[in-house]
């Protein structure tokens, strides 16, 4: 496309009474037009722009006037390369109105717009060939074969692969359900009509089943992975639902309890099993006996940061179901030990109306062991906190079945274990990594991915192995695009909550698959059109950006040159900012383009004028700047900020760039990370702090202090304070004195 | 032929959520919201619990969505009057009410400096006011002016009409009915809180520095009263003794029935904003049980509950009253001492629940249950409810939640 340039300049909203618009346009004289105009966003306005476009052709349109977070909708044109050059909050409403610094400001930014704009071209969608639709689901439980109907009932072709004999998972195992819906009035325990759900998938002429079946091998990417399964068959798949279900804890481990030293402490799935095997009647395994007085220990091995720190929320709702099994026995009576009483929302009626049985006894108890009372009866013994704590004395209440209320882990953790364990035995140098690799058991894998990031999805630090978002608000996102976690594998759930966010699962994978059609990129950057090129010539496969990529993208051939799998990507440019050859670019955003803006900064030579250059997320620094200046702080005229898509993406070479041409210092304002890190990329803004721990090096070199450059973790509701950060940052850049290599 | 097009009912975060996932796996979306703004009851919080991350930065990301998006059509301070047809084909009539500024604002903020008349804001609970003409805040997705019809004087005044250069404000703006042919309809009306005042031996409204949890979400924000200082309304003393009283109305067959779920997870975060900000200040939790169910929800609990400052008592509040120099006195069983206690305080939160909105759904012809939720059996082919309409829940179940009606929505569209 050959460029033809114009820039339009707004005056409204306080912009020409701040600034000088005639010098302005003097920067805007370094492309062919420019135009001024009193309400730029206004349907004359906006009409004036499209008049253009289509009379002189203008495809290039460089917009000063409010920030690109605002009037998205007036100033979008297809077909033309549109740079917003934000002189509204930026400028007009942060700085001192018409002095010479707040005029050389909009100056500086009108320039970077345009050398961005010089720099930049339109991107062409990149679909790759070959795709294909089909949804490959892993697992064959409730969750699963709910997010294979969902699928297929949109249309779309599903392969399901289950590894037991039979479809079902833990439903199979269990006597009957809660009811969904209201449960007033109505019974407390129903069919679960597993089979009849099971039916329905493996009649459904959508879904293929594969039962007694693995996935051996996972290659490739969204709309074109290759899935080898167990049976050696490789099925096309385009987007994948991990629903591989949950294991029991350990009941073993729970010896505190009895459970293993005495026959009749069983867990809540044991219970399940003994019910559906004797059609409803709860049988001692001892001695076969109808159990009189049941005990149910709520929280058995959980809540428990020696066990299972976490809440399996299932656990009370199942106990109190179970206490319904006990009392179809009308001698006999459930009594249920509990810490909390968890039945959060409408399951609250379904407590009160287990409550309203008389045979149910519910007690909140410390319990601290079970022990054995003869006969195969049980004591289970407690602190006797019902009334005063301070006595220390104990209580004992004997039962003839003691239930134990465990809860789950999930199928994922295993494998993110044995990685954790692998990656530790690895940091203590090879010999360790080969004992460890030699000794300990491979975990069962779900999805065996042949990416150069592992075989799994990496699963979060404290989530417990649970393939878990780490977002509040995004929770199908992983760091593998394509791939979604649903049900207890995603996090711990009952079997309702499971078949919805199935469905939620399924149509995330639908969603890929329709981006991945388009060329388009999947959120946080949905319908990104731009994508990573790499300029692989020039690689010296140091394996940096395979590394660093949040969402294992990357892979590597045997010479360690990167394979950019470019549906996996989701454009946040972090392998840009960590290649040190400079060799990713988008169309819009490269190492070259954001260098050559900071290079614009016009750096005066008078020793008392400074300039601080800012790199800026533009996910939550930069909507904190907008509101900011919405709520009128002020902000030093010496700053520039410059908007970057991620802070993961910031390159090194700019602060050797920047710090060089005599720009006095350099802030980078990027997303709070470390545990509950709030980056939309995962690791963006952690990343750039671990380049920047190098950054000292290029200042050593240039002999400038270290301080010259910060990193700010900014959240996007501290706009009332990012101003006075910044200022103070400014403030402290003056105390060490301009910038040495300002004159030359 | 079905209408490939999604009408979304409440803009807040379920509703939102439905919107972005629905338009970005192809289909056209409507959404109808009543607020001027989008974000719903989110907006209004300082933080989410447990990662204590704020609202807007999620909020921001789906924004962003939609303007990238360009197949979400939004109707602000409209509400759904009929809805007619059946699943693939529905006409929905919508109602809005007069914004008196178009879409040609700016967000410059003139109208606001000229305004003269004042209106209590109900965006901070009435703890604060605004201008009649205003931006209900200051991340407000669209940013959009508004003027509020009851505190403005019209055309007597109209000094906002001079002050906005763009042709931005008419004061002449009649309410509006349009209707809009959709293929599927999804439900997301949300909640409100609950009525404090209902619980009259709680002192809500008659005790001075007695406040809800909502309206503590609002003391804590940055954008909120007191600019996100933590101080009393009577008074503005710094608040170093603080109680919260759990299932305000919740777990009361007198009020409301269910769990409101969020609750003790908000009462633990409220917590935390008030040590964050007073290292010396001390917080009573009066609780039935404390639910906090999930992964990181119970690590958030036993990480609050590990701070010496802040105490637990299992019992319910019987009694709230006035104590001398605006000070709280709560009287309340200790289940574990076997006792009354009574204690005073500088203030006393309220963790009243969720009022769930379904009975607002009549004219749309939608049936609520006997606990005021919606029963998605009982719904017509092609309408859907999602987020706390079917039952309490929170923002990352809602997120869930309307992610998978969105699967369904998009099977109704593509079946039909």
């Amino acid at each position: 496309m050959e460029k033809k340039y114009c820039v339009y300049i707004c005056k409204g909203c306080g912009i020409k009474e701040a600034m000088d618009v005639d010098k302005l346009s003097g920067a805007a004289k370094k492309v062919q037009n420019f135009k001024i105009h009193d309400v730029l966003c206004s349907p004359e306005g906006v009409q004036l722009i499209k008049d253009d476009m289509a009379k002189d052709g203008i495809n290039t349109i460089i917009i000063a006037a409010c920030s690109p977070r605002v009037k998205a909708a007036e100033f979008t044109f297809p077909g033309a390369l549109v740079e917003r050059v934000n002189i509204r909050e930026f400028v007009a409403w942060t700085m001192e109105p018409n002095t010479d610094e707040t005029n050389d400001a909009a100056y500086d930014y009108l320039t970077m717009g345009i050398v961005k704009s010089q720099k930049s071209d339109l991107a062409e969608p990149n679909i790759l060939p070959d795709l294909t639709s089909t949804i490959l689901v892993v697992g064959g439980g409730i969750a699963g074969m709910t997010a294979a109907l969902s699928a297929a009932g949109a249309g779309q072709k599903v392969v399901l692969v289950e590894k037991d004999a039979q479809l079902g998972g833990f439903v199979n195992k269990l006597y009957k359900k809660i009811p969904t819906g209201s449960y007033i009035n109505k019974p407390l325990i129903v069919d679960t009509d597993i089979s009849k759900t099971v039916s329905e998938v493996e009649s459904n002429p959508n879904i293929k089943v594969y039962k007694s079946t693995t996935v051996s091998k996972t290659d490739g990417q969204p709309g074109l992975y290759d899935v080898t399964l167990s049976n050696n068959e490789t099925v096309k798949i385009g987007a994948i639902v991990m629903a591989s279900g949950w294991k029991p804890y350990d009941a073993n481990k729970l010896d505190y309890l009895g459970y293993g030293k005495m026959k009749n402490v069983v867990t809540n799935f044991e219970l399940e099993e003994i019910a559906k095997k004797n059609n409803g009647k709860l049988l001692r395994p001892s001695d076969g006996k109808p159990a009189l007085k049941v005990a149910f220990i709520q929280c058995a091995g959980q809540r428990d940061p020696n066990h299972l720190a976490y809440c399996s929320s299932m656990c009370c709702a199942t106990s109190l179901k179970q206490s319904q099994y006990v009392r179809q026995n009308e001698d006999a009576l459930a009594m249920i030990f509990y810490k909390d009483i968890r039945t959060p929302g409408r399951t609250e009626l379904y407590y009160k109306e287990a409550q309203n049985n008389p045979g149910v006894m519910l007690t909140k108890a410390d319990v601290t062991g079970v022990s054995d009372a003869g006969n195969g009866n049980m004591f289970v013994e407690m602190e006797n906190t019902l009334f005063g704590t301070t006595t220390g004395e104990k209580v004992k209440i004997e039962a003839d079945l003691v239930v134990l209320a465990t809860g789950m882990v999930p199928t994922s953790r295993a494998p993110q274990e044995y990685a954790d364990g692998l990656t530790a035995a690895a940091g203590l140098g090879d010999e360790a990594k080969k004992n460890y690799l030699e000794q300990t058991p491979k975990p069962d894998y779900i999805l065996n991915l042949g990416y150069r990031q592992g075989p799994e999805i990496p699963t979060l630090e404290g989530a417990s192995g649970f393939a878990d978002s780490n977002f509040i608000c995004f929770q199908y996102e992983t760091r593998r695009t394509g791939i979604y976690a649903a049900g207890s594998v995603h996090q711990p759930m009952n079997m309702a909550e499971a078949q919805e966010d199935a469905a939620g699962a399924a149509f995330k994978a639908i969603q890929v698959i329709d981006h991945v059609s388009r060329g388009v990129a999947v959120h946080p950057r949905a319908w990104d059109t731009t994508y990573p090129d790499p300029l692989l010539i020039k690689c010296t496969a140091c394996k940096r950006c395979t590394e660093e990529c949040p969402f294992g993208a990357i892979d590597e051939d045997e010479k360690g040159i990167p394979n950019y799998n470019i549906n996996r990507c989701r454009r946040c440019g972090t392998c840009m900012g960590a290649c040190p050859e400079r060799i990713v670019s988008f169309k819009d955003y490269s190492v070259d383009i954001v260098g050559s803006m900071l290079k614009a900064i016009d750096v005066p030579d008078d020793e008392d004028i400074f300039r601080i250059a800012c790199l800026v997320c533009e996910n939550d620094s930069y909507p904190a700047l907008d509101t900011a200046a919405i709520v009128g702080k002020k902000i030093d005229p010496s700053v520039r900020f410059v908007s970057m898509r991620c802070l993961g993406g910031m390159n090194l070479v700019w602060v050797a760039d920047a710090l060089s041409k005599g720009i006095d210092g350099m802030l980078l304002l990027g997303c709070k990370f470390g545990e509950n890190y709030q980056c939309h990329f995962v690791k963006g803004s952690e990343l750039a702090n671990t380049r920047f721990s190098k950054v000292s090096e290029t200042l050593n070199r240039l002999q400038l202090e270290s301080g010259r450059v910060e990193l700010m973790q900014i959240a996007i509701n501290e706009y009332d304070k990012l101003p006075d950060m910044i200022n103070e940052f400014v403030e402290k850049v003056k105390e060490f004195g301009p910038n040495p290599f300002k004159s030359m | 032929m079905a209408e490939n097009k999604v009408l979304i009912v409440g803009g807040g975060f379920s509703g939102l959520t439905a919107a972005v996932e629905a338009a970005e796996a192809g289909s056209d979306v409507i959404i109808v919201e009543k607020n001027p703004y989008l974000g719903g009851r989110v907006t209004q919080l300082n933080k989410y619990f447990w990662k204590m991350c704020p609202p807007n930065c999620g909020l921001e990301i789906q924004y962003k969505r939609i303007k990238n998006n360009g197949q979400v059509k939004i109707y602000t301070m409209a509400e759904v009057e009929k809805i007619s047809g059946s699943g693939g084909n529905f006409d929905v009539t919508i109602k809005t009410q007069p914004r008196f500024v178009n879409e040609k604002c700016t967000g410059c903020n003139k109208c606001t400096e000229a305004c003269p008349e004042e209106r209590s804001s109900d965006f901070d609970f009435g703890m604060s006011k605004t201008r009649a003409a205003y931006l209900p805040h200051n991340q407000a997705f669209p940013l959009q002016y508004v003027i509020d019809g009851k505190a403005c004087k019209g055309s007597s005044c109209a000094k906002c009409v001079e002050a906005c250069k763009y042709d931005a404000i008419h004061l002449d703006m009649k309410a509006e009915t349009v209707t809009v042919k959709v293929g599927a309809v999804v439900m997301a009306t949300g909640w409100n809180p609950y009525d404090a005042a209902k619980m009259d031996n709680l002192g809500f409204g008659t005790v001075q520095n007695v406040i809800t949890n909502m309206m503590m979400e609002r003391i804590a924000s940055p954008n909120g009263p007191t600019l996100g200082k933590i101080v009393r309304p009577s008074d503005g003393k710094e608040v170093k003794n603080i109680a919260f009283v759990q299932c305000a109305g919740s777990r009361d067959e007198n009020h409301l029935a269910h769990c409101s779920y969020i609750c003790c997870l908000a009462s633990l975060k409220q917590a935390s904003y008030v040590r964050e900000l007073y290292p010396d200040a001390k917080v009573k939790i009066f609780y039935i049980d404390i639910r906090t169910p999930g992964l990181y929800e119970n690590r958030f609990y036993t990480k609050i509950k590990e701070d010496q400052n802040v105490s637990f008592l299992k019992g319910k509040v019987a009694r709230v009253e006035q104590a001398p120099n605006g000070d709280v006195k709560v009287t309340a069983e200790d289940i574990h001492g076997g006792s009354k206690i009574t204690e005073t305080f500088d203030m006393v939160v309220l963790a009243t629940g969720m009022q769930p909105t379904a009975a607002s759904l009549k004219n749309a012809g939608v049936a609520m249950t006997d606990d005021g939720f919606v029963d998605q059996a009982a719904l017509p082919k092609g309408i859907y409810a999602t987020g706390t309409l079917k039952t309490p829940v929170d923002v990352a179940r809602s997120a869930q939640d309307a992610t998978g009606v969105v699967m369904k929505s998009i099977q109704s569209l593509r079946r039909n």
